[in-house]
């Protein structure tokens, strides 16, 4: 079965999310749909699977031009869709939620399970999709709550998968398993419509790539012909520098000092354990570890979320171990938190409001009681546009921004004034790679105007591109320490530290 | 894309929200509020006669609408206490011991300063309504701020506390009033009373200089939660406490100033009740205004220009519901059920949207 998208364009009132698409969907082959986040990839699919009705063009099954009145008309014609956010009922088995709503009848009406379970089976053999049909949703993890999407699609004869950043759930290991799935399918035949914003996987996975930027098809090609850089360089519209361009090396003073640092979780349990670290001025410290060894306790201590059961926090030489937030922020001090969505922003306030969400109370925003929003509104649209934040207005909901951009708001938020230490938690999380680069140059920048900084990921690649110094966190502690200006260091042994081996 | 969250005053989408769901909503409870009168053996003739007069006994004539502005008053005041609360993610259930504080109030510092000019008599008596009532209110806040404990759960406590409160005070000496022995309050001086506004028409009518203030306090609510800083802080707090204590906000402090704010207009109520209307504090003088302002504060979709129509909206069914006890014989219960029904068809836009699709703007996308 082809599938043909010819022309298609879809509006959301004024904004266009795809605009004149024409894209072609071959059996028995991998499209790799690449795209920055908000570029259109999700509100395309969803014009081919039916859930939206396009605005202009239209869609060609085999020759023939289709309508499709609603996501049942579309896998009627064999097009299904696995989509970012699963679909599943959490309480059901997984024949159960398989078969919603298209229940095979035994007679007087009964539900028959037997052949929802024997059905259930027969896929998951035929294509390598491991589950169990009588385990219950919620008890799964998320990589075979996936399995269980595609099962779904298949059970419904879909003959062209449409696989919205599947990946974005997935462990590294889980991500090996899915392309081997990917791949039986693809060989029985199906074609398949693989979407993401990584470079690394769309090279490894697809047959034929398809790069969408801004609601338009930018290019298409081979990928044994097309590099990484290509890639990167169509998705975003502009050469990306995976190398951070960085001022030499010239720390100044301390200004971070932190000694005999503990810091209980709420349950009690130790997070942060003893721990003495330093952060000088012009100086990017990098925190290297596996989630869950004290990193998330440790950044809230430092931002003056919780507080720490004993030890000390100096910042140039001044005690804030117990100084509120609000105290730190005037001295200088910027947090951008790990958890953008819930604790970065207030994603029913408008773009303008986030940006001083945290600088509202005084000048320039605020003189007296009441704020001035007229300045807030042209104040937020200068920052809004020197930090790239791609916005229709400021006054748009931040929620309805795409990941990156609500990211780079809250980086420009935390570095738009005069800062002197910058504590960034995960800065760059489930990004694309123009984001990624260009939060990397914003730090480094910070960085080289004498400011100290010390970043907390657990994507060691991130790691390794932005510090000066690397320390590797291990249940609580620092137990590994580099300096690669002076001694170059390899992703195996950082690796090797953060799984506990020099403890 | 909200835009009274920056400060404009109303986008296309709030005034589906304020104005065209609450209209159809009224009139998918109209008619069925005609169903179960129908089904209750009530004739059409008798059916069509009572919305006449709910009618009439609204917007029908001066006095109509006095009545109608009177009940609205103390709705659309203690309505705005709440629905500030309600932005600060507060769900204050205790208008109705704030007002019985702030009413009762009142009537004391009025009695007081009943010798003293009505400049400063009025005002006096005010403040100590809306002080009483913010005091009230505090100990919620202070309770949640301090100790975690759920203001739902503590306002409701508070209200029982007030009831037995007021009548333990109404027999106090400084309270009750002379030579009576029943539970009654003495009657506040002409001085510190909130002077009637009609009664050069007609000496019973009985709006009252309340109106003022009410409207005064819908503009000071706008003002507060669209253009301060705490009212940035308390919807900040409302919408996402964790960003707020992030980005530097108190939230104890946004808590006990949250509900002190509420507490105070709902205190104004109070006072409303006894200076304007009343002229002293009674048993039970709060009427449940306190409850119904809950609605009324949900109905307005917690904006203070909402409020004031949720209000006014209140205050017709009221006024009209007594014209349709007197002229079709109809129980006033029924317009307790009209009212709830409207609020079930505000919570629910979606439905409103079916069945009246006209008047909406076509929104595309799931
Ligand atoms: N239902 C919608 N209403 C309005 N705008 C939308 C809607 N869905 C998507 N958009 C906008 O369309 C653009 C493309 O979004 P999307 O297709 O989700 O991007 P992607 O999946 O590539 O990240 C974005 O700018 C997004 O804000
Ligand atoms: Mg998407």
């Amino acid at each position: 079965m082809r599938v043909e998208l010819r022309n298609i364009t879809k509006r959301f009132g004024p904004v266009a999310a795809n605009k004149g698409v024409n894209l072609t969907i071959e059996p028995g082959e991998v499209l790799g749909l690449l795209g920055e986040n908000g570029a259109g990839k999700s509100t395309l699919m969803n014009v081919l699977c039916g859930l939206y009705s396009p605005s202009e063009g239209e869609i060609v099954i085999d020759g023939n031009t289709v309508e499709f009145d609603g996501p049942g008309d579309a896998i009627r014609a064999g097009i299904g869709m696995v989509h970012q956010h699963f679909m599943l009922v959490p309480v059901f088995t997984v024949a159960e939620n398989v078969v919603l709503g298209v229940e095979p009848v035994g007679r007087a009406d009964h539900l028959d399970l037997a052949t929802a379970r024997a059905e259930v089976e027969r896929l998951s053999e035929d294509y390598g999709l491991a589950v169990d049909p009588d385990a219950i949703i919620e008890t799964l993890p998320v990589g075979v709550q996936q399995r269980v999407e595609i099962i779904k699609v298949l059970y419904r004869a879909a003959d062209v998968l449409i696989l919205d950043e599947p990946t974005a759930v997935l462990t590294p290991q889980e991500v090996d398993e899915f392309f081997q799935i990917v791949r039986s399918l693809c060989d029985a035949g199906k074609a398949i419509v693989f979407i993401t914003h990584k470079l690394n996987e769309i090279l490894d996975i697809s047959d034929r790539i398809a790069v969408i930027r801004r609601g338009e098809i930018v290019g298409s090609g081979d990928p044994k012909k097309l590099t990484r850089p290509e890639l990167a360089e169509m998705m975003v519209g502009h050469p990306v520098d995976f190398e951070v361009a960085r001022a030499p090396f010239a720390p100044g003073g301390v200004i971070l000092d932190v000694k005999g640092l503990t810091v209980l979780r709420s349950d009690g349990a130790v997070a942060v354990d003893d721990l003495s670290l330093q952060v000088r001025s012009g100086e990017i410290v990098g925190i290297a570890g596996v989630q869950g060894n004290g990193q998330s306790a440790l950044i809230e201590a430092l931002a003056g979320l919780t507080r720490p059961v004993s030890g000390q926090v100096l910042f140039d030489g001044q005690d804030i171990t117990f100084a509120s937030p609000r105290e730190r922020h005037r001295m200088g001090i910027a947090h951008i938190p790990e958890d953008r969505q819930r604790a970065g922003l207030i994603g029913t306030f408008s773009v303008a409001e986030n940006m001083v969400l945290d600088s509202y109370y005084g000048p320039p925003y605020a003189g007296g009681a009441s704020i001035d929003w007229a300045r807030v509104h042209t104040e937020a649209a200068d920052i809004a546009e020197q930090f790239d934040v791609r916005t229709p207005s400021v006054r748009s909901d931040a929620a309805h921004l795409s990941g990156g951009n609500q990211q780079k708001l809250i980086v420009a938020r935390e570095l738009s004034r005069d800062t002197r230490f910058v504590i960034a938690g995960q800065p760059t999380r489930g990004l694309d790679v123009g984001s990624i680069a260009y939060i990397h140059s914003r730090l480094v920048a910070a960085r080289d105007e004498g400011d100290g900084l010390l970043i907390v990921s657990s994507e060691l690649d991130e790691i390794m591109a932005v510090s000066d110094r690397i320390l590797v966190m291990f249940k609580g502690r620092i137990v590994a320490e580099y300096a690669p200006h002076e001694t170059p260091v390899d992703k195996a042994t950082i690796g090797l530290a953060m799984a506990g081996a020099a403890a | 894309m909200t835009s009274a969250t920056e400060g404009r005053l109303l986008g296309r989408s709030q005034i589906e929200d304020l104005f065209i769901v609450p209209a159809f909503a009224l009139v998918a409870a109209l008619v069925i509020g005609a169903g179960v009168m129908l089904a209750t053996g009530v004739t059409f003739s008798t059916i069509g006669q009572s919305y006449v007069a709910l009618l009439r006994g609204s917007v029908g004539s001066v006095n109509a609408v006095s009545e109608t502005l009177t009940a609205a008053l103390p709705l659309v005041l203690a309505g705005l206490g709440l629905a500030l609360g309600f932005r600060a993610g507060l769900f204050n259930i205790g208008a109705e011991g704030q007002i019985i504080m702030g009413g009762l109030a009142a009537v004391v510092a009025g009695v007081a300063l009943g010798d003293l000019p009505a400049i400063f008599a009025l005002p006096g008596a005010l403040f100590a309504g809306a002080l009483a009532g913010a005091l009230y209110a505090s100990i919620a806040g202070w309770l949640k701020a301090a100790t975690g404990a759920h203001e739902v759960i503590s306002t409701i406590m508070l209200n029982l506390i007030s009831y037995r409160l007021l009548d333990y005070l109404l027999r106090t000496p400084l309270i009750q009033k002379e030579g009576r022995a029943d539970p009654i309050s003495k009657s506040v001086p002409d001085a510190a009373e909130l002077p009637k506004l009609l009664t050069f028409i007609d000496i019973n009518l009985r709006l009252h200089a309340g109106i003022f203030l009410t409207l005064a306090m819908v503009f000071v609510a706008y003002w507060l939660l669209f253009r301060s800083k705490l009212g940035f802080e308390f919807r900040a707090s409302g919408e996402n406490p964790v960003a707020a204590r992030v980005a530097g906000m108190n939230a104890g402090l946004t808590i006990v100033l949250a509900m002190a704010i509420a507490g105070a207009l709902a205190g104004l109520a109070g006072a409303n009740q006894t200076l304007g209307v009343l002229d002293r504090a009674t048993p039970g003088f709060s009427a449940g205004i306190g409850f119904d302002a809950i609605a009324v504060a949900l109905l307005g979709r917690s904006h203070p220009v909402g409020v004031l129509f949720a209000g006014l909206l209140f205050g017709a069914l009221e006024a009209g519901g007594r014209q349709m006890q007197v002229d079709a014989g109809v129980s006033i219960d029924l317009i307790g059920i009209i009212q709830s029904l409207v609020i079930v068809f505000i919570a629910a836009p979606l439905l409103m949207k079916t069945i009246f699709p006209w008047g909406f703007r076509r929104s595309d996308a799931p």
